[in-house]
Order: C-alpha cells, then sequence, then structure tokens
C-alpha cells in the first residue's frame, strides 16, 4: 500500500492572502455567503457547509497578529467516522490510499447525529446542510491528488505555509521546522502530529491561533481510537482546549 | 526595480518600507520569506501593524507621511557613525563633487527660491567646473562644500530625538532600525529596499524615495545582489504601461516629450542629449538622437524622411511648461476644457483623489467612451450617488473589451521581465482586446480624415499602422515593431563591421542607428524579439550563476540585464564586493584580455580602476549616482515637509510646513484644512489582498467579495474609546472634500502616535469601494482625499490627510438609489 498523504501547514509562513481560501472555493465550487464588515478580517465568520478552508485572524497584541489557515485535519482514526458508524451512518469514509477522510455528499445525516458527529471533532471541522441533511468539509482535494495533482489551497500559497505530500515527508518538515525554531520560540511545536494528516506549525500556545488549533487532551483521542467500539462522542470537546 | 523579485531572497536585510508587501504583493513576500529562511532579516516600516508587520523581524511605526524624517535620521545615523561603505561612496557616488558657493539652505528653503512661482531657479545648485567642464572632486572629501560635507551638516538636524518627535516613533525602535540597517554597510552584506505607494503617494513622494536612494548608496547597496531600490509596482503591467509612455512628460523609452520650443529634430537633440568631455564616462544617453530618429521611423515608416525631420513636426508637443498630469487633466475638464475622453480599464469616478469634483468633471464632458469589462462607477456616473441623469449631458459609450486571458502579448512586471502571455480562450461575445479596438478604431478615424480632410491630419494619415492580417491585429506584428528593423542592407554597420539585411530585426539598440536606417518603437526594449526568436516566451528555469538571475527566462530591459548598474558590484579592478553572491566579474582569459562573466555589464568596458575603464552608473553623464541631486524641483537633498494636510502647526524642522514647491489647486471644490479641530485625525487609504484597484475587477466576485465585503474604517483601541465606538459600528469619516460611511474595526495593530508632545491618532481606509457594486459596499474612499500632489510627479496625496469619525446609528449604509436626486 502507497504512504498516506498529510498536509504541513507553517503558520510561520503563512501571510493570510487568502489564496488559499479561494482557491478551495473556486475548485470545489462552493457558493459565496452573504457576509458583512464585523470589525475583523476573517470573513466568513466560520467554517460552513461551504467553507471548507478558512484562514482565521488573531490578533494577539499590538505586534502579534496570527494567521491559522483552517480546515479538515483528516485523522488517522477519525472521531467522526467512528461516531457516525455508532450510528449506523456510513456517511463517513477514510479512502484508503490518501487517508483523505471523505463526508458523502449524498447519504442524507439527521440533525441529532450530525451533532454527536460534530462535538466527537476535537477540531470543530463538520458542517452541515440543514435543508439536504448533507454534511461537508475539506475532501483532501482527492479528486486531485488522485490525478497526482495537489490539493487546490496547497497549488495556490505563494509562500511555504500550505506544503503537502507523503506523510513521512511532511512529519520530516514539521520536525525540521521545530528543531529550528524552538531556539527563538521555545513554544514552537507540530499540533498533534501522531493524530492526524494536517500537522500545523505554531510558535506560540495554540489557543492564541484559534479555539480549536489543537486537542488537548489527546489521551482522550486515543482511548476512544483504541475501544472502536464504545463510541461516546466526546461531549462539549471545546471545554478541554478553550 | 533595479533588481529583481526574485533578487529579493538573496538579501540579508529586506526593508520594507511603504509598502504592505504581503497584502499586496504577495510574491514580493515569498521572496523576503526566502531571505528569512537563509538568515535574513525582514523589517517593516508603516504607520499600522499589517500582516506585513505579522512576518517581519521588526516593526516599526510612524506617522503617515515623515518618511523623510526617518529616512533622514537613518542617513544622520549612518554619517555619524562612519557605517557606510567608504570606497563605494567615494569612487561610484557625487560625494566628492565641490557644490557652488552659492549653493544654500535656510530654514526648509534651499538657494534660488522663488515664493510667487512657488519654485527653484536652480542654478546656485551646481558643481564647481574644472577647465574641461567636468565636476570639481575633493576625495579626501576635506573641503566643507564637497557633497560628503554638504550632506553631513544637511542631516546632522536629523537627530534621533527630533525624528522620534516628528514621526511619532518610538526612540528605541529607530535605533533598532537604524542598527539593523546599517549592518548592510560591509561589503559583504546586502541590503534591499521594497517600496510602493506608501512612498509614492506624499506630497514629498519623489524626495522620499531619493532619500532611500542615498541610504543605499551610502551602504553600497546598488547594483549588488539583494540589494536595490525596488518599487513593487501595483498592477501587473504597469511597468510595462510606464516604458510605452502611458504618460504625458515622456515617449517610448523615456525619452522625452517635445514642447512646443523644440521645434525640430536638431533642437530637441541638442535640448536633450547630455553631453561630458570625460573620458571615462559613458554617458549613455548621447545615443538619444538613434532612439528618437527609429522611434520616428517605427512611427510613421516611409513617410518619415530626412527632408521632413522624420516626421518630428507630427509628435504631439506639449505648450511650454505644460503639466498634463491626472490632476490638471480633471482640473481642466472640471473647467469645461475638454469635449470628450477615451476612458481604458480605468474607474478616475473611484481612483481620482477628490473623487467627488472627478465625478462633476465627468458630468461637464460632451460624450465618455469606456473601454471595461465591466459596467463601473465611471461608466455610470450619471446615475450615481447626487447626479441627476436629467441634468447630466455627457453621452455615454460603453466597449465590451476581453479580459487579460482571452488576449495574446507581453506585459513587463516590475522587474523589467517582459513575459510573452498566451491567449487561453477567445474572446466571449462581442469583447474585443484593447488592441483590437485600438485599431479598428484608428482605421476609421484614418478613414474619416481621409474622406473628410481636417486640421493637421498627418499625425494621423501618416501613421505606418500594418500590424493586421485580415482586420485582425497581429500582436507579434507589433512587438516586432517595438523591437526594432533594420530599414536597409547594411555592408558594414558601424558597430561590429558585419553586414545586415534590409527588414531583418535589430539585435539591440546598440545597433540602431540616427540616420534613419533602423526603425524601433521603444529602444529599452530592443532585443526583446529577435531574428533569434521571441525572447520573451522563453521558459528556461536554468539559473547557472546561483544567485536568482534566471537569465534564460523570457528577457528584461535593458539588453537582458538583471541587475542594473552592476559595474557598481565590484570594486574598481572588477572584483566582486561580495564574492559569495557574484552579479559580475572582471575575468582576465588565457590570450590575456579581460572580459565580463555573470549578468549583462552596464556596458563591455573595464572596469574604472583599469586601463581604459569606465564608470559604473552609465546613464549619469558624470558617471556616478547622485547624492545631491540638483535635478528635482524640491531641492537637491531629501526635506522633510509636512503633508498637506498635518495635525501639527509647525513643521519641527523649519519654517517651511508644507512642500514649498507643491503646485495648490484653487477650485471651488479644492478644499484644504490644516490644524482643524474638526478633521483631528490622520488619516491613510489603502488597498487589501481581496481587492483589486478601485475593486471594480473584484467586487464582482462572489468569493472576494465574501472575504472584503464592505468598507470598513480600521482605528486604534484608544481612539474608539474616546469616540464611543465599538468594533463592527456604523461610523462617519468625512474630510472637508466628502464624506463616507464605513465599519468600524477597533484594533490593537494601530496606535496613537506621540508627535511633538501632542498624542496624534491615525486611522485608515480601504478605497476599493464604490456605489455601484454591491450594492452595501460602500463608497470610494477617494470622495474624501485631497486634489493635491507631488512636487515632481504630481502623484496623488492619497497616503496622508486629515478626518473625522463620528459614531453613527446602527443601520445598513444607505443603498445608492435612496440617495438619487439630492
Amino acid at each position: 500500500m502507497a504512504e498516506l498523504k498529510s498536509f504541513f501547514v507553517d503558520t510561520t509562513e503563512c501571510i493570510a492572502c487568502r489564496g488559499c481560501q479561494m482557491a478551495c472555493k473556486q475548485w470545489n465550487q462552493r457558493a459565496a455567503e452573504k457576509t458583512y464588515s464585523r470589525g475583523s478580517h476573517q470573513n466568513p465568520p466560520d467554517l460552513s457547509y461551504n467553507m471548507w478552508k478558512l484562514v482565521r485572524f488573531s490578533e494577539v497584541a499590538a505586534n502579534k497578529y496570527y494567521f491559522f489557515p483552517d480546515q479538515c485535519r483528516h485523522c488517522l482514526e477519525p472521531p467522526c467516522k467512528m461516531t457516525a458508524e455508532s450510528l449506523g451512518s456510513k456517511a463517513i469514509t477514510k479512502e484508503s490510499t490518501t487517508g483523505a477522510v471523505l463526508f458523502s455528499p449524498k447519504i442524507k445525516v439527521k440533525a441529532a447525529d450530525f451533532k454527536k458527529i460534530r462535538e466527537a471533532c476535537p477540531w470543530n471541522i463538520p458542517r452541515w446542510n440543514e435543508k439536504s441533511e448533507i454534511m461537508a468539509k475539506c475532501t483532501m482535494c482527492f479528486d486531485r491528488v488522485k490525478e497526482g495533482l495537489l490539493p487546490a489551497c496547497v497549488k495556490a500559497c505563494p509562500t511555504k505555509a500550505m506544503n503537502f505530500g507523503d506523510r513521512s515527508k511532511m512529519l520530516d518538515m514539521a520536525r525540521n521546522r521545530e528543531k529550528e525554531l524552538k531556539p527563538m520560540y521555545p513554544k514552537a511545536q507540530a499540533l498533534n502530529i501522531d493524530f492526524h494528516q494536517t500537522i500545523f506549525f505554531v510558535v506560540d500556545d495554540p489557543q492564541k491561533y484559534h479555539k480549536f488549533a489543537a486537542a488537548m487532551n489527546t489521551a482522550e483521542i486515543t482511548r476512544m481510537a483504541a475501544i472502536k467500539s464504545l463510541i461516546r462522542p466526546l461531549l462539549n470537546f471545546a471545554h478541554f482546549v478553550g | 526595480m533595479t533588481n529583481q523579485w526574485t533578487d529579493i531572497g538573496q538579501s540579508d536585510c529586506v526593508l520594507i518600507f511603504g509598502s504592505n508587501a504581503a497584502e499586496n504583493h504577495p510574491i514580493a513576500m515569498k521572496w523576503a520569506l526566502r531571505a528569512k529562511e537563509k538568515g535574513g532579516k525582514i523589517i517593516h516600516i508603516d504607520p499600522r501593524f499589517t500582516r506585513t508587520s505579522a512576518l517581519a523581524d521588526i516593526h516599526a511605526s510612524l506617522r503617515s507621511g515623515t518618511d523623510i524624517a526617518f529616512l533622514g535620521g537613518l542617513i544622520n545615523y549612518l554619517l555619524e557613525k562612519d557605517l557606510i561603505f567608504k570606497d563605494y561612496v567615494l569612487n561610484y557616488t557625487n560625494a566628492p563633487f565641490i557644490v557652488s558657493e552659492k549653493f544654500d539652505f535656510k530654514d526648509g528653503l534651499f538657494s534660488g527660491y522663488n515664493p510667487e512661482k512657488r519654485a527653484y531657479d536652480k542654478s546656485s545648485w551646481a558643481f564647481e567646473k574644472d577647465e574641461k567642464g567636468n565636476p570639481k572632486k575633493d576625495v579626501t572629501l576635506q573641503n566643507p562644500r564637497c557633497v560628503y560635507n554638504l550632506m553631513k551638516k544637511f542631516y546632522s538636524r536629523y537627530t534621533t530625538d527630533m525624528v522620534s518627535d516628528i514621526t511619532g516613533t518610538p526612540k528605541e525602535d529607530l535605533i533598532k532600525v537604524y542598527e539593523a540597517y546599517s549592518t548592510t554597510g560591509k561589503p559583504d552584506k546586502v541590503g534591499t529596499i521594497l517600496y510602493s505607494m506608501g512612498w509614492t503617494q506624499h506630497t514629498i513622494g519623489t524626495q522620499i524615495i531619493r532619500a532611500g536612494s542615498i541610504v543605499q548608496l551610502l551602504l553600497g547597496n546598488i547594483g549588488m545582489a539583494g540589494g536595490g531600490v525596488n518599487a513593487l509596482r501595483g498592477e501587473g503591467n504597469v511597468q510595462g504601461s510606464t516604458d510605452a509612455a502611458l504618460l504625458f512628460h515622456i515617449l517610448p523609452g523615456y525619452l522625452p516629450a517635445p514642447n512646443a520650443s523644440h521645434d525640430s529634430l536638431g533642437k530637441y537633440n541638442e535640448v536633450f542629449t547630455p553631453k561630458t568631455a570625460d573620458p571615462m564616462s559613458v554617458n549613455w544617453w548621447s545615443n538619444r538622437p538613434k532612439y528618437i530618429t527609429s522611434f520616428l521611423k517605427s512611427m510613421f515608416g516611409e513617410n518619415a524622411k530626412k527632408e521632413n525631420d522624420f516626421g518630428y513636426t507630427w509628435i504631439p508637443k506639449l505648450d511650454v511648461g505644460q503639466n498634463a498630469s491626472w490632476l490638471f487633466l480633471f482640473d481642466e475638464m472640471h473647467k469645461g476644457k475638454f469635449s470628450g475622453l477615451i476612458c481604458l480599464g480605468m474607474n478616475p469616478a473611484c481612483s481620482s483623489p477628490n473623487a467627488g469634483k472627478a465625478r462633476e468633471a465627468l458630468s461637464k464632458l460632451d460624450w465618455m467612451v469606456n473601454m471595461d469589462i465591466f459596467e463601473s462607477e465611471t461608466s455610470n456616473f450619471w446615475k450615481g450617488p447626487g447626479m441627476n441623469p436629467k441634468k447630466v449631458k455627457t453621452e455615454i459609450f460603453l466597449l465590451p473589451a476581453s479580459v487579460s486571458v482571452e488576449k495574446e502579448g507581453s506585459i513587463t512586471n516590475s522587474g523589467r521581465v517582459l513575459q510573452w502571455r498566451y491567449k487561453a480562450q477567445d474572446p466571449i461575445g462581442e469583447t474585443k482586446t484593447d488592441g483590437q479596438i485600438i485599431h479598428e478604431l484608428y482605421v476609421r478615424i484614418k478613414g474619416l480624415y481621409e474622406k473628410e480632410g481636417g486640421y493637421f491630419p498627418e499625425p494621423i494619415v501618416k501613421l505606418k499602422w500594418d500590424y493586421a492580417k485580415d482586420g485582425k491585429v497581429d500582436f507579434h506584428a507589433v512587438a516586432k515593431e517595438v523591437n526594432g528593423y533594420f530599414l536597409e542592407d547594411i555592408a558594414e554597420h558601424p558597430v561590429d563591421k558585419k553586414a545586415y539585411k534590409k527588414g531583418t530585426l535589430v539585435p539591440s539598440f546598440v545597433f540602431l542607428l540616427p540616420d534613419g536606417r533602423t526603425s524601433c518603437g521603444n529602444w529599452i526594449y530592443s532585443g526583446s524579439y529577435t531574428e533569434a526568436g521571441n525572447m520573451m516566451a522563453r521558459r528556461d528555469k536554468s539559473d547557472p550563476a546561483g544567485i536568482g538571475l534566471f537569465t534564460k527566462w523570457a528577457w528584461s530591459w535593458p539588453v537582458n540585464r538583471r541587475i542594473i548598474y552592476n559595474r557598481a558590484s565590484v570594486d574598481l579592478k572588477g572584483n566582486p564586493w561580495d564574492a559569495k553572491r557574484t552579479v559580475i566579474k572582471w575575468e582576465i582569459g588565457p590570450d590575456g584580455k579581460g572580459k565580463w562573466v555573470g549578468d549583462v555589464p552596464d556596458g563591455p568596458a573595464p572596469p574604472m580602476g583599469l586601463e581604459g575603464g569606465k564608470y559604473p552608473f552609465i546613464m549619469k553623464p558624470e558617471g556616478v549616482a547622485f547624492i545631491f541631486g540638483p535635478g528635482l524641483a524640491d531641492g537637491p537633498f531629501p526635506e522633510h515637509y509636512e503633508p498637506l494636510e498635518c495635525p501639527i502647526e509647525k513643521n519641527l524642522l523649519s519654517a517651511q510646513r508644507i512642500n514649498p514647491t507643491v503646485i495648490i489647486f484653487k477650485g471651488d471644490l479644492d478644499k484644504y484644512t490644516t490644524c482643524d479641530p474638526k478633521y483631528p485625525f490622520v488619516i491613510t487609504t489603502f488597498r487589501v489582498t481581496e481587492h483589486w484597484q478601485t475593486g471594480l475587477m473584484s467586487r464582482y466576485q462572489p468569493w472576494l467579495l465574501e472575504a472584503e465585503p464592505q468598507i470598513f474604517l480600521e482605528l486604534s483601541e484608544e481612539l474608539a474609546n474616546l469616540r464611543g465606538i465599538k468594533n463592527g459600528d456604523l461610523v462617519l469619516v468625512s474630510s472637508p472634500r466628502g464624506k463616507v460611511e464605513a465599519h468600524a474595526m477597533v484594533t490593537k495593530r494601530l496606535k496613537p502616535f506621540k508627535v511633538a508632545g501632542q498624542t496624534i491618532h491615525l486611522i485608515g481606509l480601504p478605497w476599493c469601494y464604490g456605489w455601484l457594486v454591491p450594492k452595501d459596499g460602500g463608497e470610494s474612499a477617494n470622495l474624501l482625499t485631497p486634489t493635491i500632489g507631488d512636487a515632481n510627479t504630481l502623484i496623488p496625496e492619497y497616503k496622508v490627510f486629515l478626518a473625522n469619525v463620528e459614531k453613527l446609528p446602527e443601520k445598513k449604509p444607505v443603498k445608492p438609489e435612496e440617495k438619487k436626486g439630492r
């Protein structure tokens, strides 16, 4: 079996140009939302059924302005998938060659079930359309990747913030970057590196970038993965990280 | 740019000053980050802490419009601490030149000022000359009137305390920046300056750039890999449009536009061809007659003959002393002096300063032709806010233009690289390329002149115009015409003694002749399309030098030189100052003869320290770079003056509050204020990544609009508290010219300035919105900006003026329809 793919997202290289956000919209042909100027450059305000890649802006201090190009983490053992399965739904699959976690664009999910699936995700990714009862999120541009192309967001990135490739290579990049920047930034770290395939690299407390940047209680995820059959959605996971 | 986009990655220190590169030039930021990866530093100087500052190692904020004070302080720091690159300054600049005894500077005014004309008699700014007519020098730098000592005295006033008081930059931040950047004065350390509209859009814009250039010369950073003074141009082909003479004061290739007093080609050549008596000076502009004659041959073909001055009388002449820049055009239009306007891909109803005046000016026209891809606030001005369509006489013609991917041709990027682009698809519907529209317009206008005659038809009917095949413009034919042809068989060319055939393309501008035997549409582009093929279409990514020159990728002007002034990157014997980033090098071959290797040098002559050697700055008759620059309107040294509208009563450096040579417009709508309690805040305008210029191309795009949907006002938490404004609140921003509603963006990224003991608040507004689309997007920030421009270029002072801000009751911004008929 070929090696799984991964993203490496280096926030120290991100200039928040939102090229990734636009490229995602364009390739995946997601409709625009009606938005308003609301006192932040972060717009739309959050991920949604049509918003799979969102650059989050965080004004931490007068001289600290952090950017976090948020997206699905494509977990190695996805809690959303386990939850869906425990609810008897086949709406979530994990593609075996790339490891992409995919939401079915056809299989409907009831509101209550979706709530459980969303709560199971420590990174607050799953979104759902009330009218069609269909879930949606980042697909790893699986349709591009299987043709040997880079995901649209990676292709569009003008800097070295968005990277994609074989998992071992991305892990090396993350570890090297950590080694390189640790002396200058003691909090430099790759987030939840063992759990998923979208490895974010930050140089400060992850929560300063985004409330759901990192799952703090990773033991919980491990435990969950170990006892797949005994799924209990991670109710209100937010309080672990918030 | 003196250098290239790719070259930024070579730098030890990237000083981004007057530019928000990350937001407006993401690709520049890519290369700045490459420099950082290699251990280089990024410094960002900007009133606001932006996405660029977020990635920089050092950010320092300054009050908008005080850039010369900041840079003057740096010049003073370098001179006081003697951190300059001495060998470079002594040999490659005019630092040792001796200035006339008549030159003086007192309390903000240079010698020769005439207050009525608001202009200088520059005769006292001259250099002393020896018996041959060459400037006198003192290489020991002892003479008190040598440029070095005059400069040292001049900038001694720019102490860090004084600078901090003017700029509002904390003193420790100033010193941090000065310390970091001055490290690039070592021969093997190189710093680059990236600037854009933050430097140009001021009443002192040209002098800000000169101040930056002086810093680069003192540190020996010009001509070097990873160095230079680099303008990040705001539009993909704006460098190309400047090269092709979009501006009123030049012909293609920066040949001066003639005025009525230059009444023959002989007179033109006499006035505009500089002379030198110094055998070590290349004085490249001595070639001017070759370029102007070849240009005229290109314009008028067979009709251009020696007997008729090659058609020189047919090219337009300015009136003596006429300034035909944008502000004057719209001022004249507002006075009803124009009957018609052809507006190509421009949106003056939103982009003009004092846009309310510009919109009113459009209503004084009989007709206007708009060539654009969408309807705009300009094409639809007659039904815009405050307009009564019944009373607007202007007849509007809208010609749908095709978009960039529907046409073939070249674009020239900031780094002077001409890249050939291919058409991805045919123009949709009835749209046509700009070139095709102009061609069809020309053919019809020519037909009318031929049929009906008319006053002075020659410029139109005598034009050489053979670019179309079956009615369709062939852009390769245009590109070849721009490159230039041999028009006759040449048995033995004076340059290389070789034979050239009539009808073949000239290899480069070196082969152009002053006698009508060659043609060339734009001499600096000569060499871009030769008998070897379309050089602009080359796509070879090899970089043998390993310093990001990419000499086989497309083609750069002049003669594919990637770093201009590169003769200054070596010592007097031709050895690189910085051997790890060799741009060019003088090498002695096995035959004992020397030659340059590396980038295309600024001329083949040996380095100036060897026999037959030439000075490095070949465009200057004196052969060296000018620290003391006697050519500009406002003085030979950059001096700080306050913006037209400023919040403090006096310039802390002198009795001259504003640039004494700036042109003041006095129409009813040209209102100004200063130190006005009604407009207490400094305001600056800017662009965002998501919108393109006035936003006309991007405001129709739902995904971009989703990211930046409506106009917003950036203000500090301190000012928000003062005015009771919360994040997201609707506010009214007003200036003496107009009012704009916006949503407040209260941010930590702006901080009040301490200026001369006063607290000064600075606010910022993007200018990418307009009333037409989207309906709730808001209006153009340019309704607020003043009618004033730089003393040399007339580039409007968009970057700083005064405004007030007040909270409005919560509601959706007023829709334009509701404003109609006010």
